[in-house]
């Protein structure tokens, strides 16, 4: 149950000896995800931790062990050619959780991924995890529960609220995808979206926006349109300044546009609940699921 | 990153985009001998990170040596406040003194990351001298747009087809596909989020300039562009926020009264929204990062308090891999260095977040616990009121 990642999924770690990239692959073997091989230049032939062995490189590691997912925490200097890398191999998902990759970079990237028809989640995201069967990603395991929430998310941290608050209430997800906070991400609120329409173990979805883009309001018109389940959203920076950029490279307002407002009534134009408290997102998505 | 008009102009000299003869001054008696070296008239143009200038009075025309002294003078160490500064205005410190043209036409020229295109746009417009914003809302259909290939980039018939969509032919045709080409090249090298050529203009003697220029940097880009980094103007910020770049912290000034440390952006942003929704107002945004350490913390916590502002402090945690009674210790820890007079909301949740609650509670110092969101918000906006 659930999307992108599951019990099948077999992970390859991009930057598996590097200091987060290590620290998260023992992380991700303890919550149960198979971890099958690790990528670093120049270390091929080591194993990690003595149990995952590494290669040079990616087009090795899938012809090796049959590695079907990419998490890639590479610096972001290099994290673009890491991600063309896993796509020229055949992956067929990437999760990128580097922050701080350049926006030109990123055009080329997406549009490098797009045409070979690999499906990209991030950069600057916390991942992708279904809970109980896999995590790809660094959220803390521990606060998910297997249920029938699919949670979809611009935002780290505050996804983990949102979660902890569905957990509490006994409300389980069934997957959760952090799309990444910069101004260009690989997977869209839509993309993820039309995942949860057809995916039989999702009910209803939480869905956090911040301001900066058109993303949500993207998203709108596809709910509208075409989506057939409850949705409760969260929009982050309804106190943000115009012209400053709040923390993630994505969330600014430019030009008068990417308002909170305009994302919130463009959500609720197309039925979306949206809860103005972010500490009642749990509550909210309770009391929609009640009716 | 912001950079100045006259590094804006320097950046796109260097890639063939041609812009009016003249000279940064900080003097006034400097204004004097460049406009003696231009000839008269001159403009003196307010060099500030924000626009709006020329309504304020950041733009004057000196019709001779002595007047562009004269007027330098009194700009240089002015305040001035326009439509973008906020009301504190900015302190000039430079002025660009520049030869004044002979103008027959304002156009629009500009370059920027359109998001949902997920590609770079090249705008142009025959209304020039406006906010490019005002055009698009009041009339769209006079910007025309070329999206720029990710793997190709722009093409020469994409830049040809703008220029005729202006109107210029022949002589202007060519200048302006050089000077949309090294546009184009300009933003590609810096790593730019915004290059804009507003007005650019079409002389009477038949010359094509960019009469003013704004670059904004990619701060992601600015690893590989160590040069850029001397373009920062420190004095254009607020010197808190210089202070917490300096340990990699996300901090922004606001006007309220309750300050707020948190980890990650998005949750930043949501604490910030659920203290206004309770009728308080956040005094900052500061992210501590995902992953909060005990010395972001306590870096985090002094910046913050520094605001004389702050009536009272809301920190909100939410620890996953981060350990909440690693935290804690950090907070009290900072509290005791800083010597904080103002009420401490704590709110930590996640990994160990029961520990984190009794050490807060039996270090002796005055903590406000709170369990959820909504309460910390709470207590913290009556505890700001109350002070």
């Amino acid at each position: 149950m659930g999307i992108l990642v599951d019990k099948n999924t077999r992970l390859v770690v991009q930057g598996i000896t590097g200091g987060e990239g290590s620290f998260h692959t023992r992380q991700m073997m303890e919550y149960g995800t198979n971890v099958v091989a690790g990528v670093t230049p120049g270390k091929g032939g080591q194993k990690f931790d003595g149990k995952v062995p590494i290669f040079d490189t990616v087009e090795q590691a899938v012809r090796e062990t049959g590695a079907n997912a990419s998490v890639v925490f590479v610096p972001p200097a290099f994290a673009p050619d890491a991600m063309m890398e896993a796509s020229e191999a055949g992956i067929p998902l990437v999760v990128c959780i580097t922050e701080g990759i350049p926006a030109l970079d990123m055009v080329k990237v997406k549009d490098y991924l797009a045409r070979r028809g690999t499906l990209l989640v991030g950069p600057n995201c916390p991942g992708v995890i279904t809970p109980g069967q896999c995590k790809v990603g660094i959220m803390p395991g521990f606060i998910h529960r297997p249920g029938p929430i699919g949670v979809v998310s611009r935002s780290g941290t505050l996804t983990y609220e949102a979660v902890y608050q569905l957990s509490q209430l006994g409300l389980g997800q069934s997957t959760c995808v952090g799309i990444g906070g910069d101004p260009i991400v690989g997977t869209t609120f839509v993309n993820v979206l039309e995942l949860f329409q057809v995916d039989p173990y999702t009910e209803a979805v939480v869905l956090i926006g911040e301001i900066g883009g058109t993303a949500e309001e993207e998203a709108a018109q596809y709910i509208r349109t075409s989506f057939s389940k409850p949705v409760v959203a969260f929009i982050a920076g309804q106190t943000a300044p115009p012209g400053r950029r709040m923390g993630h490279a994505g969330a600014i307002i430019a030009g008068g546009k990417g308002t909170a407002k305009e994302k919130i009534e463009a959500l609720e134009e197309a039925g979306v609940v949206v809860c103005p408290n972010p500490a009642e997102i749990g509550k909210t998505m309770r009391s929609v699921l009640r009716k | 990153m912001k950079i100045h008009e006259f590094q804006a102009k320097e950046l796109l000299r260097a890639h063939g985009v041609p812009t009016p003869r003249g000279a940064v001054v900080s003097q006034p008696e400097e204004a004097r001998r460049v406009a003696e070296e231009l000839g008269t008239p001159v403009v003196l143009k307010a060099q500030i990170h924000a626009g709006g200038r020329g309504k304020a009075g950041g733009i004057r025309l000196a019709r001779s040596p002595e007047e562009a002294e004269q007027l330098a003078s009194q700009m240089l160490g002015m305040k001035l406040v326009t439509a973008q500064t906020g009301p504190g205005g900015r302190i000039v410190r430079r002025l660009l003194v520049e030869e004044a043209l002979d103008i027959e036409r304002e156009l629009y020229a500009g370059l920027v990351l359109d998001r949902a295109a997920e590609r770079l746009v090249f705008m142009v417009s025959g209304e020039g001298g406006v906010e490019i914003e005002e055009v698009a809302t009041r009339s769209p259909e006079k910007i025309l747009k070329e999206h720029a290939d990710p793997a190709h980039g722009l093409a020469d018939f994409q830049l040809r087809r703008l220029a005729f969509g202006l109107g210029l032919r022949d002589e202007l045709m060519r200048q302006a596909l050089r000077l949309f080409r090294g546009l184009y090249q300009a933003y590609l090298a810096t790593d730019a989020s915004l290059a804009e050529i507003n007005p650019l203009v079409v002389t009477r003697d038949g010359r094509l300039l960019a009469l003013d220029a704004k670059i904004n940097l990619d701060d992601n880009g600015l690893f590989r562009h160590p040069e850029l980094l001397a373009l920062r103007d420190l004095e254009e910020e607020d010197p808190l926020e210089v202070e917490a770049s300096r340990y990699h912290l996300n901090y922004i000034r606001l006007d309220g009264n309750v300050g707020c440390m948190v980890n990650g952006a998005g949750l930043a942003m949501a604490t910030m929204d659920v203290i206004k929704l309770y009728g308080g107002s956040p005094a900052n945004f500061l992210d501590v990062g995902g992953g909060a350490s005990a010395e972001t913390v306590a870096n985090g916590f002094r910046i913050l308090l520094s605001d004389r502002n702050v009536r009272a402090v809301l920190i909100n945690i939410f620890g996953g891999i981060v350990r909440c009674d690693r935290v804690a210790q950090g907070v009290i820890e900072a509290s005791r260095r800083v010597g904080a007079k103002v009420p401490i909301v704590v709110r930590l949740q996640g990994t160990n977040a029961e520990e984190a609650a009794r050490l807060l509670e039996e270090s002796g110092l005055n903590f406000l616990v709170a369990s959820d969101l909504a309460e910390a918000a709470q207590k913290a906006v009556a505890a700001a009121s109350v002070a």
